[in-house]
């Protein structure tokens, strides 16, 4: 009888339901998102949420600008948008101007300077002081809709209880249900991705192992998108990537890597690092020749150039995937594609990767968020949802050199994905601008000096 | 990024500097959020770094006389009070027609506020005086160092683009200092009127009476 009292029958029912539900979550995940993801097959599950959460943010952001006329609150307006109206015209057209209204001398005699010349870098300098074309591409893109995340908002004050409650309900199903969820998938997908890539590189070389080489990475891939709940819409795909090409795309963040990765094999390029990204790669290359590089190694170009050379030659090696902007943007603009890989001689497959920033905004901004919390973000936001278009092969033609070359690339992503065609260095989120370019407009200024005094003492 | 809330301006400040300068609410809250995103430091008042680090600012070559315009004597870092006070010179004119008040003073973007705010980029030392020497020094921002000085300067930091320099060399601009200098005399020589060899405020009205000022120093908005 005492032994009876002592077994508590509540212990016995809390464990059975435990382990109940553990099995029919794993099931779920097993059924709906990890055997998909190895067919490459979807149920549409995240379409249908995508179209839900639409409505409700449209509803959220109508009813913090109703809150806020209500209250008399001014309310933050993003920035991103164009404040001031600038004038396209250049240095020279613009001073002769501002010298032809002033001259009380006849027109034929042009003056060489005059102190008015002055108001043309006045007004374009504190032109750039209230909106210039850089700076704002080195951060996140403002909403003008809300989209229940504290984290992109600036208006969030309490403005009625039934947002707010919607907002908190979304934390709970955000960091409650969908991180762990997306947490599980992530390390099940990078787990596979290592164990199985190290088992395949036991194989001799040959078509089984690419054969296999092949599906393992396209599976551990997609197994991330889906860890990442990203909804991707592929447009042309019969312009992907073929052997023996370089694939260029624009760059806003590491998860890049995993949407074109996910469609399609590549070669990766990059730097070695230490750590789990380390472990990663070194068991990728066991599977196929991915190529990295020692830190070292990377400052000299002629090296990279060559390794570079060495696998588009080869072509039974995968086309290599290559990010020319060498730097995360923010996905509202595509800046200067550095030249190395418009070198190499090989054909260029374009790609132009626009995301949705209303379900999360991807942009990976390195000076304020490390990778392990950037990642953390991108698994709490709602969904990361973008499109990816394969533009035509383009080739180097006659007479280009490479700058020009990759100046055509870069304009044609930019049309494509509905992005601002920037001449601007993506360096210059870090870096000083180059005193190159004042010296150029120092040599047109000056133009128009000395040009002038050569009128006169032909005259 | 969540504390972008706490620092929304409040409605008595922008009350404030709509009275002191003009601009409209809206144009107000939308520079606000520039001052902001300038603000790297996030303590509510920017530093010439801040601007500095505009590049399309940095390749100006007056940008460094224009950032000094936004710092009062002595002083490094500027508010947004400050900040708004500079920019509202480059308020359009016509916009003061609505709020035509006799008693209230100058407005900050008035054609003569203006010619002041150009006047303060040649005038160097603050002294209310462009003397050739500074006249001078302003001269060569505007062109640019002599090119083979600046040539050798480059050759002296970084050797790799040497041959490209000196193909440069051969199609670049060179005005010498005695080119300059005859232009800065000519200037002074025909603006000048009191005899101190120096251009004045006044005299400086009067060279630029014509020009078009109210266009030339103005700059849109779009809302």
């Amino acid at each position: 009888m005492v032994l009876f009292l002592d077994f508590n029958p509540f212990d016995n029912l809390l464990c059975i339901l435990l382990g109940i539900s553990f099995t029919v979550w794993f099931t779920l995940l097993l059924v709906f998102i990890i055997v998909p993801a190895i067919f490459g097959v979807s149920f549409g599950i995240r379409q249908l949420y995508m179209k839900t959460l639409l409505k409700i943010f449209e509803w959220a952001t109508r009813r913090i600008e109703r809150g806020a006329k209500d209250k008399n609150h001014p309310l933050h307006k993003p920035y991103s948008n164009a404040i001031i109206a600038k004038e396209p015209t250049s240095l020279e057209e613009e001073i002769k101007e501002i010298r032809r209204s002033g001259s009380n001398r006849d027109l034929d005699s042009a003056s060489e300077f005059e102190m008015s010349d002055i108001f043309y870098f006045c007004r374009r300098g504190v032109e750039s002081i209230m909106d210039d074309e850089v700076t704002k591409r080195f951060s996140a893109e403002e909403l003008e809709s809300w989209n229940l995340l504290t984290r992109s908002n600036y208006n969030f004050q309490h403005i009625s209880l039934r947002l707010t409650v919607l907002w908190g309900l979304g934390v709970v199903i955000r960091y409650g249900f969908l991180l762990p969820l997306r947490v599980t998938l992530a390390f099940t997908g990078v787990g596979l991705l290592v164990v199985l890539t190290s088992i395949i590189g036991f194989l001799p070389n040959g078509r089984t192992k690419n054969f296999l080489s092949e599906k393992v990475h396209l599976m551990c891939y997609r197994i991330c998108v889906r860890a990442l709940t990203a909804i991707i819409t592929y447009h042309d795909s019969e312009n992907k990537p073929k052997n023996g090409g370089i694939c260029v795309a624009n760059h806003t963040s590491p998860i890049d890597v995993i949407i074109l990765a996910s469609d399609g094999c590549y070669a990766m390029v990059g730097q070695i690092h230490g750590g789990l990204m380390g472990v990663i790669q070194k068991s990728m290359v066991k599977a196929c020749p991915h190529i990295w590089f020692e830190r070292s190694e990377v400052k000299d170009r002629h090296l990279v150039a060559k390794r570079l050379s060495d696998h588009v030659e080869d072509k039974t090696k995968l086309p290599i995937l290559i990010f020319p902007e060498g730097t995360c943007i923010n996905n509202t603009s595509v800046m200067m594609f550095k030249k190395g890989s418009f070198e190499i001689g090989s054909t260029v497959y374009p790609v132009a990767i626009k995301y949705d920033p209303r379900f999360g905004d991807a942009f990976w901004n390195s000076s304020q968020f490390g990778m392990v919390s950037y990642l953390l973000r991108m698994m709490s936001s709602w969904a990361i949802v973008c499109s990816v278009w394969y533009l035509p092969p383009m080739s180097r033609e006659e007479g280009e050199d490479a700058v020009q070359f990759a100046n055509r690339v870069k304009a044609a992503i930019a049309r494509q994905g509905g992005l601002v065609d920037l001449l601007w260095d993506g360096g210059l989120k870090r870096g000083k601008v180059k005193d190159t370019f004042k010296e150029e407009q120092q040599k047109l200024y000056s133009k128009m000096l000395v040009g002038t005094q050569e009128d006169r003492s032909r005259s | 990024m969540g504390s972008r809330a706490s620092t929304l301006l409040r409605e008595e400040e922008i009350e404030e500097i709509k009275k002191e300068t003009g601009f409209s609410h809206s144009q107000i809250t939308r520079l606000y959020s520039r001052f902001t995103s300038l603000d790297k430091g996030e303590n509510g008042t920017l530093s010439r770094e801040d601007f500095q680090r505009i590049p399309e600012l940095a390749i100006n070559p007056l940008g460094d006389r224009i950032i000094n315009a936004f710092f009062p004597e002595g002083e490094d870092q500027v508010n947004f009070r400050g900040f708004m006070r500079t920019l509202a010179h480059f308020r359009p004119i016509e916009d003061n027609e609505k709020n035509k008040d006799p008693t209230a003073s100058e407005p900050l973007n008035s054609r003569t506020n203006k010619l002041l705010f150009a006047f303060r980029l040649y005038d160097l030392d603050r002294d209310d005086k462009i003397s050739r020497d500074e006249l001078l020094q302003v001269l060569r921002m505007m062109v640019g160092l002599n090119m083979f000085v600046s040539q050798v300067l480059r050759m002296m930091v970084g050797l790799n683009m040497f041959v490209s320099q000196v193909l440069r060399m051969m199609v670049g601009v060179n005005i010498s200092d005695e080119q300059l200098g005859s232009i800065a005399d000519r200037t002074i020589q025909e603006a000048d009127q009191n005899g101190d060899n120096s251009i004045s405020f006044n005299e400086f009205i009067k060279v630029l009476e014509k020009v078009d000022v109210e266009q030339k120093m103005s700059i849109r908005f779009l809302h």
